[in-house]
């Protein structure tokens, strides 16, 4: 039995319209659908409350597009999580988009108890905008977080895309120099991935795409950037003010456990790993979710945890492991601190900057 | 059921590359019904799946036809397949010398090959009959009057009855099985003598041991007798002889002078049947063996690895299960610093080499690593001793050489008259020692050439079609060892010497080589995490060098909500992928590069 807090997800898989590099599970969906939706989710955050009975300190509604529900619909599902998981102090993330009801919405967030927002901004360039098939304009995005600062809700994120058609330096950090004009407190800022079966990666041949070393100055020029602005980059992408950092992704990254509710949600509790199917309608129809066999072993640590800047801790380790990080990869962790990836010492290896560049290929020399 | 020796003919169909022997193999199983039309896949006789994507024939089959002649009688017709390769010479003379005729097939539109030429000759030095037969005259190209007459000319064989035909639509094709029952002799022997029956080719079956394809010369034998291998003294009990039909075996269980079938008799290996040599029984041993038997030398080495060192031992068994079907084929285990453990393998030529990797590979399963092709170098040292060297790794101190030798070849081409100058400029830049020139016909000329062997075995064959437009054939045979300036190249990753890259060359080739194989390193070696400098050295002198470029960018950015089986399976897959390279040192290798640079070519 799960001691811990978790943290709990909830999936929204509703847009209204697919941006042309996603491959969220996420469409669009009529007031009906949404409303089966919300009753199921909310019939099984009561169902898992009775089974495993054990509280969560993160909540995190991400999609798709949460802020496409309407306000009665997110404060009944904050207040079912509330009443069932969440602790008083627990943080509580939205992930929203601009669009023409949103100061509603984050009003009813707000008085239901949302104190973090996420913002996909993406970028505050036109152009680079256009090429994600974004619709919101950097104007929209800019009132949409005045709304949730004026809702009272100032724990802000924004996110930002890396590798872009026509990205340059400048405007890469033109857009995080908007964004923290913006007064966010944590920026994610990602390198696009063309993922299968997405417009994008359809066009793949046709797209000038900065080549690897382009995007990689992309990103050293923005993590100095942001850095310079007092932000600490505490993982691979993500950036916050101190003490602004988003405990619910902490999790993950930590190999911590968590409970995801919706289509196409993930968990890891109690050692196993399980997830629901890409489907809303075998969600709404009651389906359980599939095993995917067990999670928190060895690999999986470390693979996550050096994605955090802090890295592996030894004394963590070989208490949660019962044994101490194996010399070996000490040993291989020392050679690539000699190319300048690694960070190694008595007390932990974590990946430089330049290490995250390559955190794939370091990871797999270390697990 | 019993063939009287007037009713037999043994033959092998002699062609160049692409001029059709395999489809005329298929309309002779059609005319005589061997096949029916629903098992008739297009080039049935060759079987391997290698040999259909190659266009070529590796290895030999015979197959027995039963054919009604206009006469009325009824032949049996045995066709005895030869492969078509240079590489291959030896196979061919044996297959040859199980025959008493050969069908010369020469395409109407090219004329006679180089190829061609050598096999025909080949078959005329084994007194085979020769029944020329012009192919494809359905091809706007073509014109049998002139390909006839050059082969009156060439080589002197009347062509005024020769069949023209068309195997692929079928026309005047049996015209070739009444020749073939007309103008080729019967075999002759004695069956009561001892028995002496030729090995023109084995095969390994997993069900029935090794299957041995006879030519009986003398003699019978049954099932029950206990067969003797001449040159191993070997011996089997007969469990089966009778003849290959075109998809299945018949046991007739006994094959009697002048027949050709096969044999079997839990044979474990091709090693105790090798082709050439003659089976006797142990109840009458024949006194001599049949003439001509010699064990083929390899003429080309590299080392095979298994790319996981866990496949060794499967590495070992697949070589050893192609060796049953390849005498030609050698191998020892020998270790490398880079690679491991593995072994050192002999092939006739290159394309013997590149058809077993591929079986290995295909047929077996293997994930390998090949180092550069290399011959056969004397070296003289100052001591006075000689030592020959196949393994650059073995090269000794350059101090302690007095001279070196390298093996040279005396090679033909023929080709169209207009071609001669690009020959002539590929065979001197491959240090080719200019030996004349013959028109063999108006528009066919034989350039000879001394080419040294390490010269033709990389890419010469590709070099030369490329630079003729196809138009051009070749054909070498070695000649001796002569004195040469060599020097051996090392490889340098890193910093890091890689054995398994070294290779002995002519000094006059070093630097452009050495360049060449920088560059291509540079453009297989993927980038890795760090700057990765790449040196050709002589001795401790770096000749050439290039730079791999670290890698810059490699990482999952996305998080994928909570999916980290994903994430974990995706890097799962890259570490699976990084198996299929060489570590050496710090600096992953995969099997591509060791292929760019054993194929150099001259672009």
């Amino acid at each position: 039995m799960t001691t811990n807090p978790v943290g709990l997800y909830l999936h929204i898989p509703f847009c209204e319209k697919k941006c042309r590099y996603c491959d969220f599970y996420s469409f669009s969906a009529d007031e009906n659908t949404k409303q089966a939706y919300v009753n199921e989710l909310i019939r099984r955050i009561d169902k898992y409350g009775e089974t495993l009975k054990c509280k969560a300190d993160t909540l995190y509604i991400g999609g798709g597009t949460p802020s496409l529900l309407a306000p009665v619909q997110i404060e009944r599902l904050v207040s079912e999580a509330k009443k069932v998981f969440l602790t008083d102090d627990a943080e509580i993330t939205v992930e929203a988009n601009p669009h023409s009801s949103l100061p509603e919405f984050l009003k009813a967030a707000a008085a239901s108890g949302v104190n973090r927002m996420s913002f996909g901004l993406q970028s505050s360039n036109e152009n680079e905008l256009r090429f994600l098939g974004r619709k919101a304009t950097p104007a929209e995005l800019e009132n949409a977080v005045k709304s949730a600062f004026s809702a009272g809700i100032e724990n802000i994120s924004a996110d930002l895309m890396i590798g872009l058609e026509g990205q340059s330096e400048s405007s890469l950090l033109k857009s995080a120099e908007f964004a923290l004009g913006l007064g966010v407190k944590h920026i994610s800022a990602y390198i696009l991935k063309l993922e299968e079966n997405t417009p994008l990666y359809k066009m793949r041949d046709c797209l000038a795409l900065p080549d690897e070393d382009e995007t990689a100055n992309l990103y050293l020029s923005l993590c100095d950037y942001l850095t310079s602005k007092n932000t600490l980059q505490y993982e691979i992408s993500n950036f916050s003010f101190r003490g602004f950092e988003s405990r619910h992704n902490l999790k993950y990254w930590r190999c911590e456990e968590y409970l995801g509710i919706g289509a196409s949600a993930h968990s890891f509790i109690n050692g196993r790993r399980f997830y629901f199917t890409r489907d809303i309608n075998a969600f709404l129809n009651g389906n359980e979710p599939v095993p995917d066999g067990d999670g928190g072993g060895e690999e999986e640590y470390i693979m996550l945890k050096l994605r955090l800047a802090q890295g592996i801790n030894f004394d963590e380790f070989e208490k949660r492991f019962s044994h101490p990080f194996d010399e070996k990869k000490k040993e291989k962790a020392r050679l690539l601190k000699e190319k300048g990836l690694v960070n190694i010492d008595e007390s932990g290896v974590s990946l430089t900057r330049n290490g995250f560049l390559l955190s794939n290929s370091v990871i797999c020399e270390l697990i | 059921m019993e063939q009287k020796k007037t009713h037999i003919r043994n033959f092998s169909i002699i062609a160049h590359i692409d001029h059709g022997k395999s489809t005329l193999a298929d309309r002779l199983l059609e005319l005589t019904e061997s096949v029916s039309q629903r098992d008739m896949t297009e080039q049935l006789l060759d079987n391997m799946e290698l040999e259909r994507e190659r266009g070529i024939t590796i290895k030999s089959h015979a197959v027995t036809l039963d054919y009604t002649a206009a006469d009325g009688e009824k032949y049996e017709l045995n066709l005895i397949d030869t492969p078509g390769h240079v590489d291959f010479n030896y196979e061919v003379s044996r297959s040859l010398a199980a025959c008493e005729g050969a069908l010369l097939v020469v395409d109407a539109s090219q004329g006679i090959e180089a190829q061609t030429l050598a096999n025909t000759y080949l078959a005329l030095d084994h007194d085979l009959e020769i029944v020329p037969i012009i192919n494809k005259i359905d091809l706007p190209a073509a014109d049998s009057d002139r390909v006839a007459a050059e082969i009156e000319d060439i080589i002197g064989l009347d062509c005024s009855t020769a069949p023209r035909i068309s195997a692929k639509t079928g026309l005047n094709t049996e015209q070739v099985l009444e020749k073939i029952v007309e103008d080729i002799p019967c075999p002759s022997g004695d069956d009561d003598a001892p028995l002496r029956a030729l090995i023109f080719d084995s095969v390994y079956d997993s069900y029935k041991g090794v299957i041995v394809y006879v030519r009986v010369v003398d003699g019978t034998v049954k099932v029950g007798d206990t067969m003797r291998m001449m040159a191993t003294g070997a011996e089997f009990n007969v469990v089966e002889a009778g003849v290959m039909r075109a998809t299945s075996m018949e046991n007739r269980g006994v094959l009697r002078a002048g027949e050709v079938g096969y044999l079997t008799g839990s044979i474990k290996t091709v090693g105790d049947a090798r082709v050439g040599d003659t089976v006797t029984t142990a109840e009458k041993p024949a006194k001599e063996p049949l003439p001509g038997y010699r064990k083929v030398n390899p003429m080309v080495f590299c080392g095979i690895y298994p790319a996981d060192g866990a496949d060794y031992e499967n590495l070992r068994e697949a070589l050893e299960k192609l060796q049953l079907n390849d005498a030609a084929l050698s191998f020892e285990p020998e270790t490398s610093g880079a690679l491991g453990f593995g072994f050192r393998c002999g092939f006739l030529g290159l394309l013997h080499l590149e058809i077993i990797q591929e079986r290995l590979e295909r047929e077996y399963n293997l994930n390998l690593v090949t180092t550069i092709p290399s011959v056969e170098y004397k070296i003289h040292l100052t001591s006075g001793e000689t030592v020959i060297i196949d393994n650059p790794t073995n090269y000794p101190d350059p101090a302690t050489i007095n001279y070196s030798e390298e093996p040279m070849t005396a090679a033909h081409i023929y080709s169209p008259p207009e071609y001669v100058g690009t020959i002539m400029d590929l065979c001197q830049d491959r240090r080719g020692e200019y030996k004349g020139m013959t028109y063999l016909a108006t528009d066919r000329v034989d350039i000879a050439y001394d080419l040294p062997l390490n010269e033709i075995i990389y890419d010469f064959f590709d070099a030369l079609k490329s630079r003729t437009r196809g138009y051009a054939s070749f054909d070498y045979e070695f000649k001796d060892y002569v004195r040469s300036n060599l020097v051996k190249l090392d490889v340098l990753l890193n910093g890091d010497g890689i054995d398994a890259l070294s290779f002995i060359i002519h000094a006059d080739k070093a630097y452009p080589r050495a360049r060449k194989i920088a560059e291509k390193l540079k453009e297989n070696i993927p980038r890795q995490m760090f700057e990765i400098p790449i040196q050709i050295a002589i001795g401790g002198k770096v000749i050439a060098r290039e730079t791999v470029k670290a890698m810059r960018k490699d990482v999952l950015a996305k998080c994928y909500g909570g999916d980290i089986t994903r994430k974990k399976k995706l890097l799962e897959k890259q570490k699976e992928g990084k198996k299929r390279m060489r570590q050496f040192g710090t600096v992953e290798v995969p099997q591509e590069a060791f292929m760019a640079v054993l194929k150099l070519d001259d672009d």
